[in-house]
């Protein structure tokens, strides 16, 4: 027990053992350690993406028009609404956590066990949600076109709307195969291919006249932008992304090398290939925080119910995962602003 | 705080209810965007931007003070965790955003072009 628990020491014996620096705990004082370095991890993560979306300010996704997806709601545009449910849901979970700490204080076992299941529950409901949101984020919806410049192309009808790819793209009789390991001569083999091929995706623009193409550049509505003859005269609307003409479109699509589905880590349909990098590593570093806190509060949750915490007569280690998990939801308070506000 | 062991139930669901409504704000202006807020520049961000940081940094003091009960430690622990990640936050910050800012000039206003 005094290895986990150090009580104060009364007595002037400075270097006798038992005092309590700064006020808290040896583990107390580590847990802090540690979240002060990892809050400095997450926040070189956060600054490289701001170092990516200034360089590329001009060209960056909009986030309101890629995080579009609610469940059970299909084809539906709802901006923010799922994130802005896991905030809550996280959120909350911080709050039972923080009830389950205070209820710790007075030494009551069954509160604790109950607030702490809650909090599991809600970390796994949040991991969960973001496993959903990376799947349609893998996915995609609409798909676009990769320029010889390395440049994103999308489709728009005459009214500004998105267009999806399979909604135009024609069928043309196909003689590329995707190379599997079992084709191959020797252990090679490829990524799978997409829906449609480049030339089908160009056939079948042409067969639409009404089809336009948006660029990444955020139109500005300034002079120069107005007097461009590649942008459309009439669909363009400020801090939104770049309508071109018919003409242009068509010029355009004639460098198109790879038609794009979804996100990896080497492009994705979204725009700025980095976009979809930061996506994977910062918010998957954030749910793999997510996800160890909820083992730890899990062997936590059980220590409690076992009675470890009763016989020792401190709950101080359930404050000591409480402090882990209250700086997870801070770690999302700031990704949610980064990356789906600004 | 070790000698007091008085239940903050109350304060724990007021700053609750303080974030859930922040989080509200929030997302209700990330869906409207104000035109008034949305379309001008003020060192180098819109102001609803420096709004979303603004409330952003707004909860993350109410859950380090109050989730974590920063504000019942002795100021020397508060200084000692809250000053070195201020600064070395600040400071990141400056370096990598006016960097970032110079290499998107050099991008735009020379002969390098990374999009054609």
């Amino acid at each position: 027990m005094g290895s986990t628990v150090t009580t104060a020491n009364s007595e002037e014996k400075t270097w006798g053992g038992g005092n309590e620096p700064m006020g808290a705990s040896y583990g107390k004082l580590m847990m802090w350690f540690f979240i002060v370095s990892d809050a400095l991890t997450f926040s070189g993560f956060l600054a490289a993406y701001g170092f990516s979306r200034f360089k590329f300010i001009e060209t960056w996704p909009l986030a309101d028009e890629v995080f579009t997806h609610f469940p059970f709601l299909h084809g539906v545009s709802a901006p923010m609404y799922y994130v802005a449910l896991m905030t809550f849901i996280l959120i909350g979970s911080s709050v039972t956590m923080v009830l389950a700490v205070d209820a710790g204080h007075q030494l009551n076992k069954a509160k604790v066990t109950f607030y702490m299941f809650l909090t599991i529950i809600g970390g796994l409901i949040f991991v969960g949600s973001q496993a959903w949101e990376w799947k349609n984020f893998i996915k995609g919806e609409y798909g676009a076109i990769e320029t010889k410049g390395g440049s994103l192309l999308q489709f728009v009808d005459n009214t500004g709307h998105r267009v999806k790819l399979e909604d135009f793209a024609a069928s043309l009789p196909k003689e590329r195969e995707q190379l599997t390991r079992s084709k191959g001569k020797w252990f090679m083999d490829e990524s799978s291919l997409p829906t449609y091929t480049v030339a089908e995706v160009q056939a079948g623009f042409k067969a639409h006249p009404d089809l336009l193409i948006r660029t990444e550049v955020i139109y500005e509505d300034n002079a120069a932008s107005k007097a461009d003859p590649k942008n459309n005269t009439t669909l363009n609307k400020i801090k939104h992304k770049t309508i071109l003409t018919r003409a242009e479109s068509e010029r355009r699509l004639e460098s198109a090398v790879l038609v794009v589905e979804g996100a990896n880590l080497k492009r994705n349909e979204y725009g700025s290939k980095l976009f979809a990098d930061f996506f994977f590593f910062i918010t998957g570093f954030h749910g793999f925080h997510v996800f160890s806190g909820v083992v730890i509060n899990i062997i936590i949750f059980f220590n409690v119910l076992v009675g470890t915490y009763e016989k020792r007569r401190s709950y101080e280690m359930v404050e000591k995962v409480g402090l882990y998990w209250h700086f997870v939801d801070l770690v999302w308070v700031f990704v949610f602003t980064v990356f789906y506000l600004v | 705080m070790s000698d007091v062991h008085v239940s903050n139930t109350k304060r724990i669901w007021f700053v609750f209810a303080l974030l859930s409504v922040v989080t509200t704000v929030e997302v209700f202006l990330g869906i409207i965007k104000p035109e008034s807020l949305h379309l001008n520049t003020f060192l180098g961000m819109n102001l609803l931007n420096w709004i979303f940081y603004i409330l952003t940094i707004f909860k993350a003091y109410y859950i380090v003070w109050a989730f974590m009960h920063m504000e019942g430690e002795k100021s020397s622990l508060r200084n000692a965790v809250v000053v070195p990640v201020v600064f070395l936050v600040i400071y990141l910050l400056f370096i990598l955003l006016t960097e970032a800012d110079y290499i998107f000039e050099v991008f735009k206003n020379s002969t390098i072009k990374w999009n054609f």
